[in-house]
C-alpha cells in the first residue's frame, strides 16, 4: 500500500494522534478511564497502522524486532521488581508504602509505575505478535 | 431511551452473528467480527464501562482484526465445505444455549444494588479509595494497588501469550537448522 497518496498522507497525518491518545491514556489513567493495558495497545496499534501503509521494513527501521522482543520481559520485570519494594522494607510483597515517606504519595508512585510494566508488556507483545504473523509470510 | 438504544444495538449484534454463520468468505467474516468488536463496544459505553469499551475497541476491532487478516495470509481465506449434517452441531448449540439461558434465570437484575457484589468490599474501595491512595479513578486503584496481585497475573499471561506466540510460529526454522545438526554427526561417522 506504499504507492497510494491517500492513505500515505492520512497514516501520517493521524499516526502522531495515535500515539498521543496513548500517551495520554496511560498517564491520564489516574484521573480517566483507561491505563497500562489500553495505552499498550493503541501504541501497537499505532506501530501496526505505520507498518501496514509502509511496509515492514520501514516498521523494523522504527522499531526493531529484536528490540520490541527484549521488551516483552522488561514491562512484567519492571511490575514485579516494584512489588519488591516492600519485602526490602520489610513489608508484604507489593506494598508500595516504601516507595516515599508518605503513604498516600507512595501508593501513587506505586500504581505509576506499575502501569508502565503493564503498558511496555502490553505495547511489546503485540507488536511482537504481529511480527510473528506477518514476517512468517515472507520466509 | 438508553435501553431502546440498547436494544437496537443487540438486534444489530444478532443480525451480525446471523450473517457471519452464513458468510463463506473467511476475509468477510473477519470484518464482521471486527464490526462486531466496535457495536459491543457502544453497548460497553451504554453500561458504562469505558474502560471495557476502550480495550474492546482497540483489542477486539482493532489487533485482532489485523492479525486475522495476517492468519487468512498465510492460509486460505474460504471456509470448507460445510458437513453434510447440521444436525448434531445445531443439537449441541442449541443445548448450551439452553443451559445459559436457564442460568440466568438465578442471576439478580441488572445493576441490583442488594446484590453481593456490590455489598462486600466495593463500598470500601468507592469512598475510600481516593483518600488512601490519591488516585481519583478507582478502577485504576483498584487494578493496580488493592488488586495488583491480579493484575501481575494478568501482565504474566500477556507476557506468557507473546512468548507462547514466538515459539510456535518461530519453531520451524529453528527445527530445521537443529536437524541439519542432527545429520551432520551422522554423515561424519558415515
Amino acid at each position: 500500500m506504499k504507492h497510494d497518496v491517500i492513505l500515505r498522507i492520512g497514516a501520517k497525518l493521524i499516526l502522531p494522534f495515535i500515539l498521543l491518545f496513548a500517551f495520554y491514556v496511560q498517564f491520564h489513567g489516574d484521573y480517566g478511564p483507561g491505563g497500562g493495558f489500553q495505552a499498550g495497545v493503541m501504541s501497537a496499534g499505532m506501530l501496526i497502522l505505520y507498518s501496514i501503509v509502509f511496509g515492514n521494513d520501514a516498521l523494523n527501521r522504527v522499531a526493531p524486532r529484536a528490540v520490541v522482543e527484549r521488551f516483552v520481559p522488561i514491562g512484567a520485570l519492571l511490575f514485579a521488581t516494584v512489588g519488591l519494594a516492600g519485602p526490602w522494607a520489610g513489608k508484604r510483597y507489593l506494598d508500595y508504602t516504601p516507595l516515599a515517606h508518605d503513604v498516600v504519595h507512595a501508593r501513587e508512585w506505586g500504581i505509576l509505575l506499575v502501569e508502565v510494566g503493564v503498558f511496555i508488556t502490553v505495547a511489546a507483545t503485540m507488536t511482537t505478535i504481529y511480527y510473528a504473523f506477518t514476517e512468517r509470510g515472507q520466509t | 431511551m438508553e435501553a431502546y438504544i440498547l436494544m437496537a444495538l443487540l438486534a444489530l449484534l444478532a443480525a451480525i452473528t446471523i450473517a457471519i454463520v452464513f458468510q463463506r468468505s473467511l476475509f468477510a467474516v473477519v470484518i464482521l467480527a471486527g464490526i462486531y468488536s466496535f457495536l459491543m463496544a457502544t453497548v460497553m459505553i451504554v453500561l458504562d464501562a469505558v474502560d471495557v469499551a476502550m480495550t474492546e475497541a482497540s483489542v477486539g476491532a482493532g489487533i485482532s482484526t489485523v492479525v486475522f487478516l495476517a492468519t487468512l495470509h498465510l492460509t486460505r481465506a474460504r471456509e470448507y465445505p460445510r458437513p453434510r449434517s447440521v444436525m448434531l452441531p445445531l443439537f449441541v448449540s442449541s443445548v448450551v444455549a439452553a443451559v445459559l439461558v436457564w442460568g440466568t434465570f438465578e442471576l439478580p437484575r441488572f445493576g441490583a444494588a442488594e446484590t453481593p457484589i456490590h455489598q462486600h468490599i466495593a463500598p470500601h474501595y468507592l469512598k475510600e479509595a481516593k483518600r488512601e491512595t490519591g488516585v481519583p479513578n478507582v478502577v485504576t486503584a483498584v487494578l493496580a494497588d488493592y488488586r495488583s496481585f491480579d493484575t501481575l497475573g494478568e501482565t504474566t499471561v500477556i507476557f506468557t501469550g507473546g512468548i507462547g506466540i514466538l515459539v510456535l510460529l518461530r519453531g520451524r526454522r529453528r527445527k530445521r537448522g537443529e536437524d541439519k545438526d542432527a545429520v551432520d554427526p551422522g554423515v561424519r561417522d558415515a
